[in-house]
């Protein structure tokens, strides 16, 4: 990429904290209704990280009342007020559509044993 | 291309970068001297080397350094030989369209090149990616100029209207238009504002 594209978007990177696929993440997203603002928070597990730079999007899983929702935030949005991590995750996949395929206990993620 | 954070909004706006200028004024046609009006903008500072005689020639009479690129840009305007067009021509909000010379594609079929439809893929069909019919027997005895095949495609001039400015940065001559233009990375470009 130019350089001169590379240095634009560093210009709009925000400090984010280190997260990987697997991890149980908070999202508190800006939500814009009209006149009215307000935060929004969004926990579940991240299921994949997707591009480089200020393009970089991540994918939130969460169970919503029996039904599975996923929902995909640019990494570097302003719209993101704060971005928490809960928990880390074990897992051996840097994508984890095979959650998408699960229900119930069999849908959960391990949590990684700090040594 | 690259995307950009809307600073009120946080939207994600998709831009494209353009490196605008600094264009210096070459020539100003007049329609007295030359029967219509336009000037000539020169773009991209190049070693004289580069150039051949002639071309130096014509940027010496204009006091303009070696550049690589000449355009003409029609209409008439108060530009004189010596001023310089420079990016803070365009404003952010301004609609401007930008020509260029699209990506070649090389020779293609008729689904590529004509959003001509498939045949069946199966149950013994010879006729997946065939053109169909181009014409009727006898009458005419001859295909119309025209009918849509195979060929060459792109790498032709291509103007995108209706492109919105996103930025304007002065310091370093770029800038920012909401959209994608015609052509290759690092491909020339021209732009017009749209009235």
């Amino acid at each position: 990429m130019s350089t001169i594209v590379e240095s634009l978007e560093r210009r709009q990177l925000r400090d984010v904290p280190a997260f990987k696929a697997g991890d149980t993440v908070r999202v508190h997203f800006k939500v814009i209704e009209g006149n009215r603002q307000r935060i929004q928070v969004f926990e579940g597990i991240c299921i994949k990280r997707q591009g480089s730079g200020v393009r970089e999007t991540f994918t939130v899983r969460k169970n919503s009342f029996g039904v599975g929702v996923e929902r995909t935030f640019p990494l570097h949005s302003p719209k993101i007020e704060k971005l928490e991590v809960v928990m880390i995750g074990d897992v051996n996949r840097a994508k984890l559509y095979y959650l998408r395929g699960r229900v119930g206990k069999r849908s959960r993620v391990r949590e990684l044993r700090q040594s | 291309m690259t995307q950009v954070f809307d600073e009120e909004t946080g939207n994600v706006e998709a831009v494209t970068v353009i490196e605008a200028g600094p264009c210096p004024v070459v020539t100003v046609r007049t329609d007295a001297a030359d029967g219509y009006h336009a000037v000539q903008l020169a773009f991209e500072p190049v070693l004289d080397r580069k150039l051949t005689k002639g071309e130096l020639g014509h940027l010496r009479k204009a006091g303009v350094g070696g550049h690589r690129h000449l355009v003409e840009f029609r209409g008439s305007s108060e530009l004189q030989v010596g001023e310089t067009v420079t990016v803070e021509a365009f404003a952010p909000g301004d609609r401007v369209k930008v020509s260029g010379t699209s990506i070649g594609k090389g020779f293609q079929g008729t689904i590529k090149r004509h959003n001509f439809s498939r045949g069946p893929m199966s149950h013994g069909s010879h006729n997946i990616r065939k053109p169909g019919s181009i014409g009727a027997s006898a009458t005419p005895s001859r295909v119309f100029k025209g009918t849509r095949m195979a060929g060459r495609m792109g790498a032709q001039r291509v103007t995108q209207t209706g492109l919105v400015v996103h930025e304007v940065d002065a310091e370093r001559n770029l800038l920012l238009v909401r959209g994608s233009v015609p052509g290759p990375k690092s491909g020339i470009v021209e732009i017009r504002g749209a009235a």
